[in-house]
């Protein structure tokens, strides 16, 4: 039993090593994380945000030579439609401020969000984590969510924008060109960082200290043989991104007949120019004028290829988040099994 | 009964609280039960470690909700304050301003009390407890021993209640009540995850992904029902008395597990199986369909 709780610790590690150096950078490794960063994070959902909403907050830590450290955080108040003289930045600096006094590292490292059955991928996430970026360059965003968690397992995941992806948005270039000169894919947008929690002995006493006297019943939610609900509501949520995507595609595909049509009209227009003028010519008229055919043609407008590229790269989640879940089902599947076997 | 006059204060403590075995359960009588969640205590021992040189302890806000008969604490901050032999000074500033931030983000949360680290109350406790009772409606006191005076982190709540002889001066009496810990679902399974995290070397632990977790559990599984099998082994051999009540417990397991059928079993097996099969299948389907996309795009 300690042997393979000692190989499955062993190859957690050194699996989180193995994720860390396929970043190719080496000093980009797990970030550690303090636990009542994570209890808090807990808290704040529970507490504030429950359906769809989504509940923010702000990481604080250290940049230790290559590595960030997060060891504490703090929450942000809930956008409410009455609150219209509420000073965001104020209320940071403040908490920052105040947090000082205390001694904690007042170094804003990164944010974190909730996250409604994996759907984060989008617009706001990406402007709001490149000016973070922009910032500081090893700022992460934490997402948690909340769902998979009560099934049974803490799932926190801490995103980068890639250097790539970071050129483009300086750039501010988000044309269908700039995004091929990148050779960007929707897998090369964002890139996970590995997490560990990092306990001081204290909290551990505490760890020990509770397990006496807690009297809670561990609930194992992690053996629920029940899927339908949540595969149901990814599912769903796949579909509507699915077709978001169709409609995208149809505008791009629309887009590039409208083009080559275009370009044909051009080619033609051009032709037959020529050939009045070689007739003018013959006639010894003078020929007309060579007129602009940009100005006359306008370029259809290319549809904006950012979009396509979030909403690819959250169907990839999804789809990611679907096959975790069945895989892990399938495993529950096979031990209820192996249960009835062994009584009938 | 040991009274330290200090002025006309005087605090008492009952002599119980340093004798009795299992305090805290035996202890409490009067007031609210105190619920804490474990965010509050991590908090907590965090601000401990990042004190100030030369400070002993610290103290700071409780937040949380006020029931009929318990008291929900819910959160903490810290507050910075000096302490020497004769004085005391709290920057009261900081913890008003604190507390407005904080009820911003969550407006439910009341200030319930104080907290202290350390084993004891002293006099300066007194004088602390009289400021947070302006603030709150009988305010409980929190102490977390992370000096871990006993071996142990004794974490104790009490109530002050007025003693002394009517007319003559009055004392302020710290009596203590009732510690529970409660959680979220949500916040048990982050427990648990830490509760693994101690027992890993170097103290720090990844989190694991699919299968694993699954695997995790089941050996979890694994190991109670192996100290329940070593158990029955030996109520059998009579080396231990045989319990009623475990054995009501075993009896509900084992008939927990519900007779089905075996062909009724494989068919209910075999459609979930395929379900979660073509699923998976979709799912491997979209996301080529999507990476072909991509690579069309950028020819």
């Amino acid at each position: 039993r300690d042997v393979a709780k000692r190989a499955r610790m062993s190859s957690a590690a050194s699996s989180a090593t193995r994720a860390g150096s396929l970043n190719g950078r080496p000093g980009r490794s797990c970030i550690p994380i303090g636990p009542h960063v994570v209890l808090k994070m807990i808290k704040h959902y529970q507490e504030e945000g429950q359906g769809t909403e989504v509940v923010q907050g702000v990481l604080l830590g250290l940049v230790v030579e290559d590595r960030l450290e997060i060891t504490n955080c703090f929450p942000f108040p809930q956008h409410t439609e009455d609150d219209a003289d509420f000073d965001e930045v104020q209320y940071q600096m403040e908490m920052m401020r105040s947090l000082r006094h205390v001694n904690i590292d007042h170094l804003h490292v990164g944010w974190y969000q909730s996250t409604y059955y994996g759907s984060f991928v989008s617009r706001a996430l990406l402007d709001s984590q490149f000016s973070y970026q922009h910032a500081i360059e090893e700022s992460v965003v934490l997402i948690y969510d909340p769902i998979k968690t009560a099934q049974g397992s803490l799932s926190l995941k801490a995103y980068r924008l890639t250097p790539k992806l970071m050129e483009i948005c300086k750039e501010k270039d988000f044309s269908a060109e700039g995004l091929k000169k990148a050779m960007i894919g929707f897998e090369h947008m964002f890139e996970e960082v590995p997490i560990v929690i990092k306990n001081s002995h204290l909290i551990n006493v505490l760890m020990w200290e509770l397990e006496e006297k807690s009297t809670v019943a561990d609930k194992h939610e992690l053996l629920n043989l029940s899927s339908s609900n949540h595969l149901e509501k990814s599912l769903q949520l796949l579909m509507d991104r699915v077709d978001d995507m169709s409609q995208d595609i149809v505008k791009y595909n629309t887009y590039s007949r409208n083009l080559s049509k275009q370009q044909q009209q051009k080619h033609q227009y051009t032709q037959r120019r020529q050939q009045e003028n070689a007739q003018r010519q013959t006639r010894g008229e003078p020929p007309l004028p060579e007129e602009d055919i940009s100005k006359m043609f306008k370029p259809p407008q290319p549809p904006p290829r950012m979009d396509t590229l979030l909403i690819a790269g959250q169907i990839n989640n999804y789809c990611q988040n679907v096959k975790e879940f069945t895989s892990q089902n399938l495993g529950k599947l096979f031990l209820a099994e192996a249960l009835q076997g062994h009584n009938s | 009964m040991r009274a330290q006059p200090n002025g006309s204060q005087l605090n008492f403590r009952t002599p119980s609280r340093t004798a009795a075995p299992a305090p805290d359960l035996k202890m409490a009588v009067h007031g609210p039960v105190v619920k804490i969640h474990p965010v509050v205590l991590a908090s907590i021992a965090d601000s401990y470690e990042r004190r100030n040189e030369g400070a002993s302890r610290v103290i700071g806000t409780l937040l949380g909700t006020v029931d009929k008969h318990s008291v929900e604490v819910t959160n903490c901050f810290s507050v910075p304050h000096n302490e020497s032999e004769d004085e005391v000074a709290v920057d009261m500033e900081f913890a008003k301003n604190m507390y407005e931030l904080h009820k911003k983000v969550s407006p439910t949360e009341v200030i319930i009390g104080w907290y202290a680290t350390g084993f004891d109350i002293t006099e300066h406790s007194v004088l602390i407890h009289e400021y947070y009772s302006r603030e709150a409606v009988n305010p409980i006191h929190l102490t977390v021993d992370t000096a871990l005076q006993s071996n142990k982190m004794n974490i104790r709540a009490y109530i002050s209640a007025q003693m002394g002889v009517p007319g003559k001066t009055v004392g302020v009496m710290f009596t203590p009540l009732t510690v529970k810990y409660i959680y979220y679902d949500t916040e048990r399974i982050g427990v648990g995850l830490l509760q693994r995290t101690r027992d890993a070397p170097n103290r720090a632990k990844g989190l694991t992904s699919d299968l694993c977790q699954v695997g995790g559990a089941a050996t979890r599984v694994q190991d109670m029902l192996t100290t329940v099998l070593a158990y029955i082994e030996e109520v059998l051999s009579g080396k231990v008395q045989a319990d009623n009540s475990v054995g009501r417990f075993l009896t509900d397991l084992v008939s927990k597990v519900p007779k089905i059928s075996a062909e009724d079993f494989e068919s209910m097996l075999n459609s979930n199986i395929n379900d979660l099969l073509m699923v998976t299948y979709l799912a491997n389907l979209t996301q080529a369909q999507i990476a072909l996309n991509e690579k069309l795009v950028i020819l």
